[in-house]
């Protein structure tokens, strides 16, 4: 029978298929974090249960971490990392820790190292983990108890996901990127369109992108509700996986991407839904709402929540402008914002940094703006530095910080007051989430640079072209 | 895991779509280690609010929420159903969930009731008309009772049963062990490790 990519990597990792009982699916790598295992581990040490599979388990310190040189301040995030430390130690887990060549944002640490693969089961508790289907791999978030499951029987329990295509063809035009594409998507959707689906992204504009920029595209599958997002290995995949430390080498490389080679959704496999994007039709795009489903191209106006078909639309939309301090009918060009962060496991790799970089070098930073520049690993840092980026950074009077999750969701101390604006390379613009009373715009790397630069959401066609600088 | 039956106690509306969790509890109450403690953190950002439906006294023995779509939305942390259940919650209501927070609540045994729309409108009416009013939530015949008000939910069997038994998925899944085994015999050589 024809197959979608999702359904033959589901296919073959089945451990055990029994009547009326939920597929369980062997896990081949389980990443882990400070926030979301501490009460899995508590839970093996009451059951007496070891981890199953160490050398398949990895975790990183991420979300409480300062991206400010010195330890932790707060004692309660202090407590969390160290007893993540304490329980990767105690159960023979690698850990990669603060000031860590190695530590970073656990989805951009797994792609960077060559763990995540094609065809590979990945989980992690957090719902970003959605980055490594870039891949070709199914990955998903799960919550604490399932992280409990996997350290203990590297497996889970789980029912089949509805597929769903999400094709976007043509060509995308300058200054339009991934995240504006994926915005677009969940727009399109909603955040609840894409609940119980994986889904899969397809079309020659997404072939067009780079590995990283399908991370990005993966990693907001999330944000339209979706469990998981996947793109099909091709050559950019194998290309990108390939010397990476994790990366098979020799007869095994070829064996793997033989292997790679068959992952595709065969040309007459059936889809539950499917959902179809011109390329060409696409300009950047970012958030006015509280939910990254209330989103409009930059070019158009706050919109009207008095104007919108559904109930709850309408309803969602007024509160979402209240919160947000924004008028139905303002451009949203015209938007001010305090803060521009760039950053995390959306848009904290290296290729975001370069296009933020290239948009700010030579410019500064608007008066009165904040803006914070914030790399997704100690590898992407260290990376940037060498290749002065972070010089243009600081040069134009935003602040280069160190790995970590940062103001995505401000667990440390990067965080909005109240009442204070931000446009953000990251995922979420959900009420407080990036400091209690914050209000928060998504934006591409390329409209926080330009906006950063102009003080209100700006793409970069808005600067003045640099040769008019001086 | 604690078994669910049935659940009778006060209902409380909560007009709201796309409760996502970090409404539910917002970050920087997931600093604890532990699975107690979470009720301070419960709609934190909400509870500020003097008219928030939790501030109302008529409401303050609830243990069955009732909002709108889409609950549950955005971030994998159970510690929004931990929050919910260290509140005193033990059913949500509502005409669609989150995938990953349905998931977490079937394990922790929150039950999530999937009634209609309308039906959620119903209940809304109800008890906002009369506040405290008590709300049966039975899951053996998957009914939701209110005054003169009878609904059904859904639930998926899978889910029912292992709630109505209490069992942890964990044993479950070893009973299979052999077979893990087996498929772990089977993996090609050349799959990762973050280790030799």
């Amino acid at each position: 029978m024809a197959g979608t990519l999702a359904e033959k990597v589901w296919e073959s990792h089945v451990v055990h298929r029994g009547e009326g009982e939920p597929d369980l699916l062997y896990i081949d790598l389980h990443l882990l974090h400070e926030v979301t295992s501490p009460q899995a581990f508590d839970g093996l040490r009451e059951a007496g249960r070891p981890v199953r599979r160490p050398e398949l388990t990895l975790a990183t310190e991420d979300h409480n971490v300062p991206t400010t040189p010195g330890p932790i301040t707060d004692p309660v995030s202090r407590t969390q990392v160290e007893t993540l430390r304490r329980n990767c130690e105690e159960f023979g887990v690698t850990i990669y820790p603060m000031g860590d060549a190695e530590q970073g944002i656990v989805h951009v640490v797994g792609p960077q190292i060559g763990l995540t693969q094609p065809g590979m089961t990945i989980v992690c508790g957090d719902s970003h983990t959605s980055t490594h289907g870039a891949f070709g791999a199914l990955a998903f978030g799960i919550g604490t108890s399932e992280v409990e499951h996997v350290l203990a029987t590297q497996t889970l329990p789980l029912k089949p996901f509805r597929t769903m295509s999400v094709t976007v063809d043509g060509e995308l035009a300058d200054g339009v990127t991934a995240k504006d594409v994926v915005l677009a998507v969940i727009a399109k959707i909603g955040t609840g369109g894409g609940q119980g689906y994986v889904i899969e992204y397809r079309g020659s504009a997404i072939r067009a992108l780079s590995m990283e920029a399908r991370m990005t595209v993966c990693n907001m599958s999330i944000e339209a509700g979706a469990r998981a997002g996947m793109i099909a290995p091709d050559e950019t995949t194998f290309a990108y996986v390939q010397g990476r430390p994790h990366a098979p080498t020799g007869a095994d490389w070829d064996a793997a991407v033989a292997a790679w080679s068959e992952l595709r959704s065969d040309d007459d496999a059936e889809f539950d839904t499917e959902v179809v994007l011109d390329a060409a039709e696409l300009t950047p795009f970012v958030t006015w709402g509280t939910n990254p489903g209330q989103g409009s191209p930059l070019g158009e106006a706050v919109p009207d929540p008095e104007l919108m078909g559904d109930d709850n639309d309408k309803v969602a939309a007024r509160r979402a402008l209240e919160y947000m301090g924004l008028e139905a009918g303002t451009p949203l060009r015209e938007i001010h914002v305090d803060t521009v962060f760039v950053g995390s496991c959306t848009n904290g790799r290296i290729e975001d940094l370069r296009a933020a970089a290239a948009v700010i070098e030579g410019r500064r930073v608007a008066e009165g703006v904040r803006m914070l520049v914030v790399p997704g690993s100690a590898r992407v840092r260290l990376q940037a530095e060498q290749e002065g980026l972070d010089a243009v950074f600081t040069a134009a009077g935003a602040e280069w910080r160190l790995p970590g999750c940062s103001m995505c969701l401000g667990m440390n101390p990067d965080q909005l007051a109240p009442g204070e604006r931000s446009a953000s390379t990251s995922n979420r613009n959900f009420e407080g989430r990036q400091g209690k009373g914050g209000r928060t715009h998504l934006v591409s790397p390329l409209v926080a640079a330009a906006t950063a630069v102009r003080g209100t959401l700006s793409s970069p066609a808005d600067l003045e072209p640099k040769e008019a600088l001086v | 895991m604690e078994s669910f039956t049935t659940h009778t106690g006060v209902g409380v509306p909560l007009r709201r779509s796309n409760v996502d969790t970090d409404q539910i509890i917002p970050a920087v109450y997931l600093k604890r280690v532990t699975r107690s403690g979470f009720e301070d953190g419960l709609f934190a950002a909400w509870r500020t609010d003097e008219t928030f439906v939790l501030n109302d006294p008529s409401y303050s023995a609830g243990s069955v929420l009732v909002a709108g779509p889409d609950f549950g939305t955005g971030s994998s942390r159970e510690h929004a159903v931990w929050a919910l259940m260290n509140y005193g919650f033990r059913v949500v209501i509502s005409s669609r969930f989150a995938d990953i927070f349905r998931g977490n609540s079937g394990k922790q045994g929150l039950l999530t009731a999937q009634c209609t729309q309308d039906d959620v409108e119903l209940l809304w009416k109800l008890l906002e008309n009369e506040p405290g009013t008590s709300v049966t939530v039975d899951l053996e015949s998957r009914t939701v009772t209110a005054g003169d008000l009878v609904a059904s939910f859904e639930v998926d069997d899978y889910t029912r049963w292992r709630l109505l038994e209490g069992l942890d998925d964990i044993s479950l899944s070893l009973r299979h062990e052999a077979d893990i085994d087996a498929f772990e015999g089977s993996r090609p050589a050349w799959k990762p490790r973050v280790t030799a």
